[in-house]
């Protein structure tokens, strides 16, 4: 990696990211990704957050799904870890609370392919502030 | 396979629930199937949703329409109207959403949520071991802000503006510490990291190194600009190996990128940062006895004067901050004093994390604007008292704090308020209390922590709360006497009055302000020799009632101490005195003779 | 320095800026009663950790109550030092330290001089409000040095004369909260740790957490027996301080007193550790020049600076941290170490005792001294060379036990002729001494001129490290002195970089030397004391007819007699030793 050498440089890097990213975005353009963010603070790696993770990976993969799991930090519902985060492509995140291994099979089932909600739904209760 | 086009989901919060939330589901359940929507639409329910005031809500998907104080008799009106004719119901709409514009809000059709997350901006969010998802949210520009822009007294001059203040406990105006810092000459300066987090049950400073450790590096590369120093020292607790792992990663990485090490964004400005680790003892989160620790000596306080600010690490000027108020700052440079100062309340700015803990639905960290109630934190955001249970009292402040009671729950949440309250803010610590709680022995509970956690130094602290603790222990055995109250209140004022540092200057908070709030428990406890909250083991007394009793000498038997007498096929008598409540009795009596006084 | 002004108890001071409240209340004559606080001035030794908060006072405007001993004055600042809130406060914390000690006055051995007990009565407490747990920790005995830790208060002084001052390192705070203590690391024995028994800790101690191994009922025992001639020896600095425990000002000479007093007690002969000290100027004199004439000839196997090796605690210091160069030191015995086999191989041959027949006491103001006479190289068959040693205190009430009338007794002197000494010899006890009396006669046997001017002003004080330069007819020799281990290690880290320019160094390990010695009479951090105990030894050196070692009729005699030459056959025999590497081993538990 070559260092940054500039606020410019900085601010360069950032717009490209932004794009190519699209973190924490409401994906909105017609592209399948689906994006799955495991809370993973050591609290949630304690509930098996892990092993969720994992499973996720291993079932996108054998399923052929086109989903990009990738850790975060924590989301804050420690009465409900693990927690986990999906955005599917036009729709909002969901963030779904107390996922288990079997859970997450029914996730997958469920909503990532049929678009029907599971038990356990945590409403995003927080607002967060723009980083425009 | 048709697949599910409208959501309507149902809070499920305690609140909401009992208002009836049940019945709005089953309800629309029931409509969806009898109109043969049920390929389409999909009823759930869901967690709480924070606006408990508003309830019960239903939200639908994908439009985001929030339908507020929904009856169940409404049900019919929303699936026919939204669904089946798309118009929304507008009687049942939220509105009025005086939705602050400096806040982004991707969810805006509901109502104004009550967390706001400044801190915890990132975490949930970005992927922490990686620095790229940081730059894209803006990570990094206020350290090149304040390098290409902006002087060091200009920076602190933001930071003085925003009303930022010390998230450890303390409350010090950071711009102020800064400025401090600044104007000591020396020829090396340090910046550290508080990162010993140590209050029971608190972990707000965890989970920001553990989601977005970058945030922390860049506050204290600014902090270091500010201050005049360009090594910074993160003092971390051992027992957090997850966070000191990913602020490793995230350490190597902003070296990589050039934000850390020698000319950083080839402003000739050089900070880099280096970590140590803490034994885990709760008195190490204290300035002095933190500087101490990472010298490598007993990790106790000195007195202060000199603060840190002119005589601190090895010797040099030292700046310690928190890692929460570290979190803020990078969104302060970047959104100006006047965003930040334009939340919260006069005197306290900005917002706080609390990990709410105890007897409360949704345990867990929230961020809350400065000036929210502890009522809207603990029946909205917190989704109310477990089981259905009254609420008691709050704690905050961790073991320094004190207890909140009913008629707390309206005041605004500042640092301020809390203290005349009779709390402290501290770092965030919540932990809620329900009628099964016991006062004297919550308080108890509080002291043998900072029995535990004590350094020894100072004689008020290392004898005085021992002495503290083994009185609560006589109150909660039934053995003290009046006298002992009295002995209680003037030990805690003088352990307050004469211990060396913050940790036994705030120990007997808890013995004090439960005896403020509920000196009738302490009472009970010496005069009546009662427990009202059922807690206080050596209080409660098995009673075996004569009238159900027949005799059959089971209970006898199954005593582990041979407290029980009687004859056979007569009424058998508990000796008191030799009763250790195990509980045997009560659990083998097949007659329900046996109660619990 | 500014000056600032403000109000105590009502009355107006001016003071510097940087003076603590309790010293600014002293100066108009209000006493801010203290515990933890100890400071020996003149010495830079301070002990402030703002611990014990007995000296809270309260400063209007302030939140809680500020100790005084660690709180700087402040301009305007309004101090009450007695107000009801204040004594309310400091009383319930007294209370608070009782409650944590063991209730043992009646046999306590620090009874009567405890500073706690004095405190207790200070501030009336006449019941202790608080009961409950205490803090119990095993005890422990070394050779010189009884921990009964159940008896500290935490006030932490002998940590920082351990480490601070001394920089041995033994002791140190271990545990938190309620069974916080100071003790060695991972709580071993002392024994295990790199103490030196200086019982600078000791000295300081408030209350009867250290004291020293006492041995007076063992010297009783041989006073008993009438199989046993029981001989003692009485280190030069004893006489200048002794007086003080019975109520005489500091710094009266009670030589003639301290002698009729051990005849009282019935010692068959009263002997003085000077005339040991002269005999030691012979042979560490010798050595001295024996090295220098040697290296003024280009021998590059010479060791240089010599290095005194009179004083036990530092002995052991070296060999703990300075075992790479045990061969830098003199070879010499300390006098308490020559007096024994001297007694017992010489003197008592001499009268036909048999050696197990006789016992050797030494009074000494020092507690290493103790584990000096217990070391193997200073036995014969398991027989030491000095059976027993007492400190000054300990002498002290041996005195009293005997209904003895100090200061009623009349002057006598000591037996010859183990007795006789020089002024050379009194000075052993301040620091500086050892190195003048060497020079004293180094000089004269170097140049073979008489020294006219015998005292050697440059070499005297109290400043920490001290440095000169003598004339030794036209050779200059250089001279280092260094009192405290503290400073000791300062002078020995430039020796072993190579960067020493000095000939000859002196290093005592107590503060002001062992006129300040562990086993002195408790001196409560009044450096007046010392000051006064280090006059009277120049005042016993200056009243001597005879002041050069060399010069002493009997030492001369002795040689004649017994020993031959200095640095002869029999001397490397009976006078000298060699050292131990105890680099290793300290804390390890076997």
């Amino acid at each position: 990696m070559e260092k940054i050498k500039s606020l410019a440089d900085l601010k360069k890097m950032q717009e490209t990211l932004r794009v190519k990213n699209k973190v924490g975005e409401m994906s909105t353009d017609t592209d399948s990704l689906i994006l799955v963010k495991v809370a993973m603070a050591t609290c949630g790696i304690a509930s098996g957050a892990r092993e969720v993770m994992e499973v996720f990976i291993e079932e996108f993969a054998k399923r052929n799904i086109n989903a990009s799991v990738k850790q975060t930090g924590c989301m804050g519902y420690c009465y409900a870890e693990p927690t986990i985060e999906i955005t599917k492509p036009g729709n909002e995140p969901i963030t779904f609370g107390y996922v288990d291994l079997k859970k997450a099979i029914r996730i997958i089932d469920k909503y990532v392919l049929n678009n029907e909600l599971v038990d356990g739904i945590i409403p995003v209760n927080y607002e967060t502030i723009d980083h425009k | 396979m048709a697949k599910i086009k409208y959501h309507m989901l149902v809070c499920g919060g305690t609140s909401c629930h009992a208002s009836n939330s049940e019945d709005i589901l089953k309800n629309l359940q029931d409509l969806i199937k009898i109109k043969g929507l049920d390929t389409d639409v999909q009823a759930i329910k869901t967690g709480c949703f924070g606006f408990c005031d508003k309830g019960p809500i239903v939200k639908m998907m994908p439009d985001n329409t929030f339908y507020i104080q929904v009856k169940p008799e409404d049900c019919a009106e929303i699936i026919e109207e939204h669904i089946i004719k798309g118009k929304k119901v507008d009687r049942l709409l939220y509105q009025g959403t005086a939705s602050k514009e400096n806040l982004s809000n991707s969810n805006n059709t509901g109502p104004h949520k009550k967390q706001i997350r400044i801190a915890l901006r990132n975490c949930g969010v970005i992927n922490p071991e990686n620095i790229e998802e940081y730059i894209a949210r803006n990570g990094y520009q206020a350290l090149g802000k304040v390098l290409t822009e902006l002087t060091p007294e200009a920076t602190i001059e933001i930071m003085k503006k925003s009303g930022l203040r010390g998230r450890g406990g303390g409350g010090f105006p950071t711009g102020l510490k800064w400025e401090i810092t600044r104007a000591v000459k020396a020829d090396q300066k340090y910046v550290v990291c508080n990162a010993d987090e140590g209050d029971p049950g608190a972990f707000m400073d965890r989970s920001v190194l553990e989601g977005d450790p970058h945030t922390v590096l860049e506050a204290m590369a600014i902090n270091g600009y500010c201050t005049g120093a360009d090594k910074g020292v993160i003092y971390i607790r051992a027992e957090y190996p997850l966070a000191v792992e990913r602020l490793k990663i995230a350490m190597k990485q902003a070296r990589e990128y050039g934000l850390l090490g020698q000319d950083i964004l080839g402003t000739g400005f050089n900070f880099d940062i280096e970590i140590r680790y803490g034994a885990g003892a709760f008195v190490c989160g204290e300035e002095t006895a933190l500087i101490h620790s990472m010298e490598g000596l007993r990790g106790e306080p000195t007195v202060k004067p000199p603060f840190p600010s002119e005589s601190g690490f090895l010797g040099k000027p030292t700046n310690v901050n928190n890692v929460e108020t570290y979190a803020n700052i990078p969104a302060i440079i970047n959104k100006g004093a006047d965003w930040f100062a334009s939340i919260g309340t006069e005197k306290s700015k900005g917002t706080k994390v609390f990990a709410l803990a105890g007897k409360i639905n949704n345990v867990g960290l929230i961020e809350v604007p400065m000036g929210i109630t502890l009522r809207e934190v603990i029946f909205e955001i917190g989704g109310g008292i477990k089981n259905g249970r009254t609420f008691k009292a709050v704690q905050t402040g961790g073991p320094s704090g004190g207890m909140l009671t009913e008629k707390d729950l309206d005041t605004p949440i500042d640092y301020d308020n809390l203290i005349a309250a009779g709390s402290m803010m501290g770092s965030g610590g919540m932990i809620v209390m329900d009628e099964d709680d016991c006062m004297v022995a919550m308080a108890k509970f509080y002291l043998e922590f900072t029995v535990e956690e004590s350094c020894g130094k100072c004689s008020p602290c290392r004898i005085g709360n021992k002495r503290l603790y083994e009185m609560l222990e006589k109150v909660t055995q039934g053995h003290a006497v009046m006298d002992d109250l009295d002995k209680l209140r003037n030990l805690s004022h003088v352990i307050k009055d004469t211990s060396l540092c913050g940790l036994g200057q705030t120990s007997p908070n808890p013995v004090l302000s439960s005896m403020d709030n509920f000196y009738h428990e302490y009472l009970e406890h010496v005069g009546n020799k009662k427990c009202r909250a059922g807690s206080c083991k050596s209080l409660m007394q098995y009673i075996i009632n004569a009238e159900n009793c027949i005799g059959c000498t089971l209970c006898a038997r199954n005593c582990p101490v041979d407290a029980i007498a009687g004859e056979r096929k007569q009424a058998h008598v508990i000796d008191q005195e030799k009763c250790i409540k195990c509980g045997a009795c009560m659990e083998k009596c097949k007659f329900n003779a046996i109660f619990i006084n | 320095m500014e000056m600032v002004k403000l109000t105590i108890d009502g009355k107006p001071v001016e003071v510097e800026n940087d003076t603590t409240i309790l010293k600014a209340a002293k100066t108009i004559g209000i006493d801010i009663p203290t515990l933890c606080y100890f400071q020996l001035k003149d010495m830079n030794i301070e002990n402030r950790p703002g611990g014990c908060r007995i000296c809270v006072v309260e400063v209007v405007g302030r939140r809680n109550l500020a100790p005084a001993c660690s709180t700087n004055v402040a301009k305007d600042m309004v101090v009450n030092t007695h107000s009801i809130r204040v004594l309310n406060a400091r009383r319930t914390v007294l209370e608070l330290i009782l409650s944590d000690h063991p209730a043992e006055c009646l046999t306590c051995a620090k009874s009567g001089y405890c500073e706690l007990q004095t405190m207790a009565q200070q501030l009336g407490v006449r019941e202790l409000p608080f009961q409950g747990a205490q803090s119990t920790y095993r005890k422990d005995t070394s050779p010189a040095i009884i921990r009964d830790v159940d008896k500290c208060i935490m006030c932490r002084r002998c940590e920082m004369m351990c480490n601070d001052v001394q920089t041995v390192g033994a002791l140190s705070a271990v545990n938190r909260g309620f069974m916080a203590v100071v003790a060695p690391a991972f709580e071993m024995n002392l024994e295990k740790s790199p103490c030196t028994y200086c019982g600078q800790c000791v000295s300081v101690c408030p209350t009867g957490a250290l004291t020293e191994v006492d041995h007076s009922r063992n010297v009783i025992n041989s006073l008993a027996d009438p199989t046993k001639t029981v001989v003692v020896q009485t280190a030069p600095a004893v006489r200048a301080a002794l007086g003080e425990e019975f109520g005489l000002a500091p710094g009266t000479l009670v030589t003639g007193k301290m002698v009729a007093a051990l005849r009282r007690l019935g010692f068959n002969y009263v002997f003085d550790t000077d005339f040991a000290a002269d005999l030691t100027i012979m042979e560490e004199g010798s050595e001295l020049l024996d090295r220098l004439t040697r290296y003024l000839k280009g021998d590059q196997s010479v060791k240089l600076p010599i290095l005194t090796s009179c004083c036990p605690g530092w002995v052991n210091f070296f060999e703990h941290n300075f075992p790479d160069l045990m061969d830098v030191p003199s070879t010499a015995k300390s006098p308490q170490q020559m007096f024994g086999p001297i007694a017992k191989e010489y003197f008592g041959k001499k009268l036909g005792i048999e050696r197990k027949n006789m016992i050797v006491v030494s009074i000494m103001p020092c507690l290493a001294k103790k584990y000096e006479c217990q070391r193997d190289e200073f036995k014969v068959n398991g027989d030491p060379d000095v059976n027993f040693s007492l400190s000054t205190r300990e002498l002290a009430h041996l005195i009293k036990l005997a209904n003895i009338d100090f200061n009623s007794l009349p002057d006598e002197d000591f037996d010859n002729p183990l007795g006789a000494s020089t002024g050379a010899a009194a000075i052993f006890a301040n620091t500086g001494g050892v190195i003048e009396a060497a020079c004293r006669t180094a000089y004269e046997l170097y140049t073979g001129k008489k020294l006219e001017k015998v005292e050697f002003d440059e070499l005297r004080g109290l400043e920490s490290i001290r440095h000169a330069t003598l004339d030794f007819n036209g050779l200059p020799i250089n001279i280092g002195i260094a009192h405290g281990l503290g400073n000791a290690r300062k002078l020995l880290e430039d020796v072993r970089a190579g960067k020493s320019q000095f000939h000859a160094i002196e290093i005592m390990a107590c503060p002001g030397g062992c006129i300040g010695g562990g086993g002195q009479p408790f001196h409560h951090g009044d450096s007046e004391i010392i000051k006064q105990r280090a006059a009277a030894i120049y005042r016993e050196d200056a009243g001597k007819p005879i002041r050069k070692s060399h010069e002493n009729p009997f030492i001369i005699e002795l040689y004649k007699e017994f020993l031959g030459k200095p640095l002869g056959e029999k001397s490397h025999h009976l006078l000298h030793t060699h050292y131990f590497d105890k680099s290793a081993g300290t804390f390890v538990d076997e």
